[in-house]
């Protein structure tokens, strides 16, 4: 894998919850039926507020978004357990969050899934970065460098493995704790 | 250890377990329903191969609720792909819309949205029909594909939500790896004062800890003013565990614990045995705070978080469009009761929407008679749009044409568990979160209103 993603970060704020990420309506898709998923990253974060989030996540029309890397707030993905959410976010091309902290369900469904990597801030940077800002995360040494300053994020451990095999049951397969080949994506 | 670890120690074979340990524990129930079901279904065939087989057939149970009553054909195609997995996997415990087991479900718009649609095996919402059908037991564990699953913590077991990924495991395995939580305790005395239900004591404890204070932490409920609460109103808090950011909710097992469990696992055939979980001596706790019933009053959680409380005579400004009733945690039959309470004998002064949780529900409203009159036709002589068709409905928002969904901005006072900007339907739209005593005191004035106004 590549171990450091240099993107534009897209900032929240406080308590985007799954239906921010993806709003209920959208909750007919199928994940795991190939174009419902691509379908899904279409409409990542399309419920946040358009008053307090002016620019979109995705441009109209546009399938994916020009921000691998998302900045929040405390408590992100709060609210249903709907994998969906980590999905869509992954789908539209999102690599990793970095919040505040994350709700639990949320969090689990990024490692499940091995979508995206949830990196908790020590730093509370919804309050330093603007969207649009050029962020660099480097995977291998956990920080987060935007315009010369470097912030350290809390490392995955135990968690980090999962999501470098690309989820519970890949790395299931990979350590020989459940049998078979893995099956085509 | 706590009642959460003494669940997840006695289902890992472990016999004592400390929070922050990993532990494979056996699964005693699954629930999925008709939004995450198909994915979850897809994962499970993606990864154990398309013949593979349910680890356990009579432990999972598969409850279509969410996205049922509606024109959106993809809805219609999710309970579709739900009933032909329960075929494939001879699952016995499928509360079906339909009752022929190889049709296909298709809503008539054309019949409107409030008589009934389904056959006779449809229940409506999971988290209530789970311990209706005989699916919840003390001891136990249960996940469900949905995050209220926490409700079935009134029950004396560990419950909480899972995404796909996790389910499919569990259906190929009946194993899942989770991380013990610490617990929360918060001990209750007295009972509830007069118009004041357990909506209000959930209410007010989120915001007391906060919308993320227990997060990754079990809220454990203990003491006298516990017994004092109906397994309905444990049910409404437990629900809401989420709310916080929790893990799960758990209830100590008492006779009423003991006498609905046994009403219904016998009424439906379901397994009988089981072990509850007591109290030890000793327990620790990550937080402890003891919390009086008699001094709360009827408190709401106002726009966009559930922990943004306030009490309701403090909001008497704030005007509304629409109240509504319904949900797992609001629109039990209890909560249809505490509401025509309030709108006895009285109109409704704005766009009053009631959403019964299960079909049972809806009977019981239809056959309870006060003074001669059923309480459905109380509710609907007052001027509330009640609808036959038992689901999660507008409480999520849902396909557009989904009953009761808030398609434009407005002002909503809801008896239902969550108010981040757009749950509801419409996004620049405002849910204050209130008991049925509070909903209904409020449709009456138009205004948020503290129902005691109402009550003597």
């Amino acid at each position: 894998m590549a171990h450091t993603v240099t993107s534009p970060v897209y900032v929240v704020r406080d308590n985007i919850d799954t239906d921010q990420i993806i709003p209920a309506q959208y909750l007919t898709l199928v994940p795991t039926i190939a174009e419902e998923y691509v379908k899904l990253g279409s409409y990542a974060l399309i419920g946040l507020p358009d008053a307090l989030y002016p620019k979109r996540f995705i441009s109209e029309g546009d399938i994916s978004t020009p921000y691998k890397i998302v900045i929040a707030g405390r408590n992100f993905g709060c609210g249903s357990s709907r994998e969906h959410a980590p999905i869509a976010l992954g789908a539209a091309g999102v690599e990793a969050v970095v919040a505040d902290g994350f709700a639990r369900i949320f969090f689990r469904n990024c490692v499940a899934t091995g979508e995206v990597y949830p990196y908790d801030s020590p730093v509370r940077l919804c309050d330093v970065l603007h969207t649009g800002d050029v962020a660099t995360l480097d995977f291998d040494v956990d920080t987060l460098t935007v315009g010369g300053t470097v912030y350290s994020l809390k490392p995955l451990g135990e968690v980090r493995p999962v999501i470098d095999a690309g989820g519970i049951f890949n790395f299931a397969r990979q350590s020989g704790m459940i049998a078979g080949e893995a099956p085509s994506h | 250890m706590t009642l959460t670890e003494k669940v997840l120690a006695r289902a890992s074979g472990k016999a004592h377990v400390q929070p922050g340990d990993n532990v494979w524990v056996n699964v005693d129930v699954l629930m999925t329903h008709d939004v995450c079901g198909p994915g979850t279904i897809g994962v499970f065939k993606r990864e154990f191969g398309q013949h593979a087989k349910v680890w356990d057939q009579s432990k999972v149970v598969i409850i279509p609720d969410h996205y049922i009553f509606t024109a959106d054909s993809m809805s219609n195609r999710n309970v579709d792909i739900l009933r032909s997995f329960v075929h494939e996997q001879k699952l016995p415990y499928f509360y079906d819309v339909i009752d022929d087991p190889t049709g296909e479900w298709k809503f008539d718009a054309s019949k409107g949205q409030l008589e009934r649609q389904y056959g006779s095996n449809y229940t409506g919402v999971c988290h209530t029909t789970l311990p209706w059908k005989g699916h919840t037991r003390p001891g136990e564990i249960l996940f469900g594909t949905d995050s209220h699953t926490c409700m079935a913590g009134a029950f004396n077991q560990f419950a909480t939500g899972i995404g796909n990924t996790d389910a499919g495991f569990i259906l190929g395995t009946g194993k899942l790896l989770i991380k013990v939580p610490e617990t929360m305790r918060f001990f209750l005395e007295g009972a509830l004062p007069l118009g004041v239900m357990a909506k209000d004591v959930i209410l007010h404890v989120i915001g007391e800890i906060g919308f993320d204070g227990a997060t990754y932490r079990a809220m454990q409920w203990e003491g006298p003013g516990v017994y004092s609460l109906s397994m309905d109103d444990r049910m409404t808090i437990a629900n809401m565990a989420i709310e916080a950011g929790g893990k799960n909710g758990i209830f100590p097992c008492d006779q009423k614990t003991l006498d609905y469990v046994n009403e219904r696992v016998a009424e439906n055939g379901t397994k009988s045995e089981f072990e509850p979980v007591e109290i030890d001596a000793a327990q620790v706790f990550s937080y402890d705070k003891v919390f009086d019933l008699s001094k709360l009053e009827p408190t709401v959680a106002c726009h966009p978080d559930p922990g943004n409380r306030k009490l309701a005579k403090e909001l008497e400004h704030i005007h509304l469009d629409r109240a509504y009733i319904g949900s797992c945690t609001g629109g039990k039959t209890s909560d249809f009761l505490a509401f025509a309470e309030v709108v006895r004998g009285k109109t409704v002064k704005i766009d009053t929407v009631g959403v019964p949780a299960t079909t049972k529900v809806v009977r019981e409203l239809k056959e309870i008679l006060w003074g001669g009159q059923s309480v459905w036709q109380i509710l609907q002589s007052a001027g509330v749009q009640l609808t036959e068709n038992a689901s999660c409905a507008a409480c999520l928002g849902g396909p557009v044409d989904t009953f009761g969904r808030l398609n434009k901005p407005m002002k909503c006072i809801s008896a239902t568990n969550r108010n981040f900007p757009g749950r509801m339907g419409n996004k620049e739209s405002e849910v204050f979160l209130a008991s049925p005593y509070t909903v209904a005191a409020s449709a009456l004035t138009g205004r948020i209103t503290d129902p005691r106004t109402f009550m003597s």
